[in-house]
């Protein structure tokens, strides 16, 4: 009995030991990191003039509230975010399910729509930010001329330079990018479904459009998920997309780019910092759920 | 047992923490007597320099400034540690992270003026009040510049070069056209040029609202032009109001100004938008002076495709902004850095930089021969003019509220310049950002 503890005992010491250098270096580059974060968020280093900070509890962060280029930036983000995730989920969707037959080239579409996620968000932007030329009608380029040439010119509009319209037009391009992601792994969670299921509803009496609707869309249900978590967490940290189209332009700050700024131009690390919190808050809301959820499910099916 | 882990984590966490704490105290220990060591040495071996000048005339002009350190001082290797990005936007956040991490390269690229305060007051550049002496500079740079230049009596960096930003350019062919014969010279003037360019059905004005900061620095002049230099200065050191009537005024001026601008301009970048003037599609471009550098590296010519006058209502005013170099404290090879210091105030020094970039010395003493026909008019005025510091390049305004002062004149013009009221407030919250 002893005997078998001790062995027991020897093997777990022996995998332990070979994973202490990575739980090492990220209790200092992640955890570490995040505690300094925070800690120099609750100072009031709002300058670089300040050599001694002192602890001021949560006063920088009652101050974003009241900072109305903060809301701005996170408005914008919301507004992006609610975009980005409606317009990827349908549209990777929607793709995936004229894949999901089975058709002719399956294998060429799938990585033809993969495609644009090997491309940086800088090299994007750059495109992208001549793709939303906002110059209508005789002067128009990019989106706009295609519009008109396609007789949609009433669809013309300023994109991103538009005061109002400016965080749904970025969405453009970040669905663009990551539909195919999200089309991949639609049809990954179609290839899951047994064809059993299928056939034994087909044998029922169901027709094709019922199949969808009450076999293979309910089992998705997981995948949606995962997508919209992933969507969901990428689309808080959107940073070099923004940068890329549009430089630190106020009319696109996002809550991200707005960071950047307070601690490298303003050198107001106190500010920066509280935004990279409540930024890390606001991805933690997201993601741990669904971690949660994902070990309950591990749990479940053991 | 499960406990007993958590311990275990626990207690590695800790020793992690430790020994990352003693490594990078060891670190500074080893600078530390590395730098007295130095201070012994002559000649130091090495000699980093900390630019944004990674291509074009800029880096042209910075290899003139090496050669001659070269030529002075051949024992020493010259390191170039340029961080690409206009106006330094990538290299800033590098500089800064290597300043607070106490590994300052020996000098660095800064602008003249007010942009340093924060390394000022952070306590981490040299005062070289003793170079300027033992150079003569306090003689040899124009007065308003030293003058500028020293905070609490203290000189903390050395101008290589001086760039124009209150400019007026135009297409002569273009103003002929419009029937425009001579240069405006006050603001009356320029929006009865900006009418003719409009009834000839082109923009009078071209823009440039990518990244905020070209819609700034039309402001910046708006400001001064409207204001006069006085009550301008007076409006970075708390004797003017943002809010009053004469920022009031200039405000409306500015609205009527950008109402003749190009369709389209948040998409372009200023090289762009120089490109309508030059290629007569628009009528005038406000830009600082470096347009002209760029404008001959493009293959045009001055006086045939693109001439200019200073901007409207700043007649006799040269507002100006600078590139300088400074001592870090704790450069690991401080003599060398002075001897680099020593080199970019130089006449050698600033006659090999500037024909290459297309900016005229800070010093009055230059060799007018090497210049082009703007440089040398403008070396005429930046001894005779009135000197007035930019502010969206860094003379009259730090960090903060340089940053907030585009971001206010960006939700501005984003959102069809209607909001003169809303962007005084902004103006007046960036200038009190900056006083934090």
């Amino acid at each position: 009995m002893a005997l078998q503890t001790n062995r027991r005992f020897s093997t777990w010491i022996g995998g332990f030991l070979l994973v202490v250098p990575s739980i090492a270096a990220v209790a200092v580059f992640v955890y570490g990191m995040i505690a300094w974060t925070v800690r120099i968020s609750m100072t009031d280093r709002i300058s670089a003039s300040i050599k001694e900070p002192k602890f001021v509890g949560l006063q920088n962060y009652s101050n974003l509230i009241s900072d109305s280029r903060f809301t701005h930036a996170f408005e914008n983000l919301l507004k992006f975010t609610f975009v980005f995730i409606v317009g990827t989920t349908i549209a990777g969707f929607i793709m995936a399910l004229l894949l999901e037959k089975g058709i002719k080239g399956e294998g060429f579409f799938r990585s033809f729509y993969l495609y644009p996620l090997a491309i940086s968000f800088i090299a994007m932007g750059t495109v992208w930010n001549w793709l939303l030329n906002s110059n209508v009608d005789a002067d128009a380029g990019g989106l706009n001329l295609l519009l008109q040439k396609a007789g949609l010119g009433f669809l013309q509009n300023s994109w991103y330079l538009s005061e109002n319209g400016a965080a749904y037009a970025l969405a453009l391009p970040a669905i663009w990018q990551m539909a195919g992601y999200v089309l991949a792994l639609f049809l990954a969670g179609f290839r899951g479904i047994p064809d059993d299921l299928r056939e034994a509803a087909r044998v029922d009496g169901a027709s094709e459009s019922k199949i969808y609707r009450y076999v293979l869309f309910p089992q998705l249900t997981p995948t949606l998920f995962t997508v919209l978590i992933i969507l969901g967490h990428v689309s808080m940290k959107v940073f070099d997309l923004i940068i890329g189209i549009n430089g630190k332009s106020y009319v696109t700050q996002v809550v991200a780019v707005y960071m950047w700024e307070s601690t490298f131009d303003q050198r107001n690390y106190a500010k920066g910092t509280a935004i990279a919190v409540v930024l890390l808050l606001l991805i933690a809301l997201i993601i741990v759920p669904y971690l949660r959820w994902v070990i309950k499910q591990e749990e479940e099916n053991r | 047992m499960r406990k007993g882990t958590y311990k275990f984590v626990a207690g590695l966490f800790a020793i992690a923490l430790l020994a990352a704490g003693c490594s990078s105290s060891s670190d500074s220990a080893s600078e530390e007597t590395a730098s007295e060591e130095s201070a012994e040495v002559v000649a130091d071996p090495e000699l980093e320099i900390f630019t944004w000048w990674a291509a074009g005339g800029e880096a042209a002009g910075l290899a003139g400034l090496e050669a001659e350190f070269a030529a002075n001082n051949p024992d020493t290797k010259y390191i170039n540690a340029a961080i690409s990005g206009g106006a330094g936007v990538n290299a800033k956040a590098v500089l800064q992270s290597r300043l607070d991490a106490n590994d300052p390269p020996d000098s660095f690229q800064a602008h003249a003026g007010m942009e340093l305060d924060g390394y000022v007051k952070g306590g981490q550049l040299e005062d070289l009040t003793f170079l300027y002496k033992e150079q003569g500079w306090d003689t040899i740079f124009p007065a308003d510049l030293v003058k500028t230049l020293t905070v609490d009596g203290k000189i903390y960096s050395v101008p290589v070069n001086i760039h124009r930003a209150n400019v007026l350019w135009w297409n002569p062919a273009t103003a002929e056209k419009a029937g425009i014969t001579a240069a405006p010279a006050t603001l009356d003037e320029f929006f009865a040029a900006l009418d003719k360019f409009k009834k000839i059905g082109i923009p009078g004005l071209a823009l440039a609202g990518k990244g905020d900061w070209a819609i700034a620095h039309l402001l910046d002049w708006m400001l001064l032009a409207t204001l006069g230099p006085d009550a301008f200065e007076g409006l970075f050191n708390g004797n003017t109001s943002w809010t009053g009537p004469e920022v009031e005024a200039a405000l409306k001026n500015f609205q009527k100004a950008l109402s003749y601008g190009n369709k389209g301009a948040g998409n372009l970048d200023w090289p762009d938008a120089g490109k309508l003037v030059t290629s007569g599609k628009a009528g005038f471009f406000i830009m600082g002076d470096w347009a002209s550098a760029q404008w001959q590296a493009d293959g045009l010519t001055l006086g045939t495709d693109y001439t200019w006058a200073p901007a409207p209502g700043t007649v006799g005013v040269y507002q100006w902004l600078s590139d300088s170099f400074t001592l870090p404290v704790g450069a690991k090879h401080r003599n060398a850095g002075i001897a680099w210091l020593t080199v970019a105030g130089s006449k050698a020094g600033q006659d090999a930089f500037n024909p290459k970039k297309g900016s005229i010395p800070a010093r009055t003493d230059a060799d007018t021969a090497l210049y082009d026909d703007y440089l040398k008019a403008a070396m005429e005025q930046w001894k005779t003019d009135r000197l007035v510091g930019s502010t969206v390049h860094g003379v009259t305004g730090n960090n903060a509220l340089m940053a907030a002062y585009n971001a206010a004149v960006g939700k501005y013009f984003s959102g069809g310049a209607k909001d003169n009221k809303g962007l005084a407030a902004d103006l007046q919250a960036a200038y009190d950002a900056g006083q934090a």
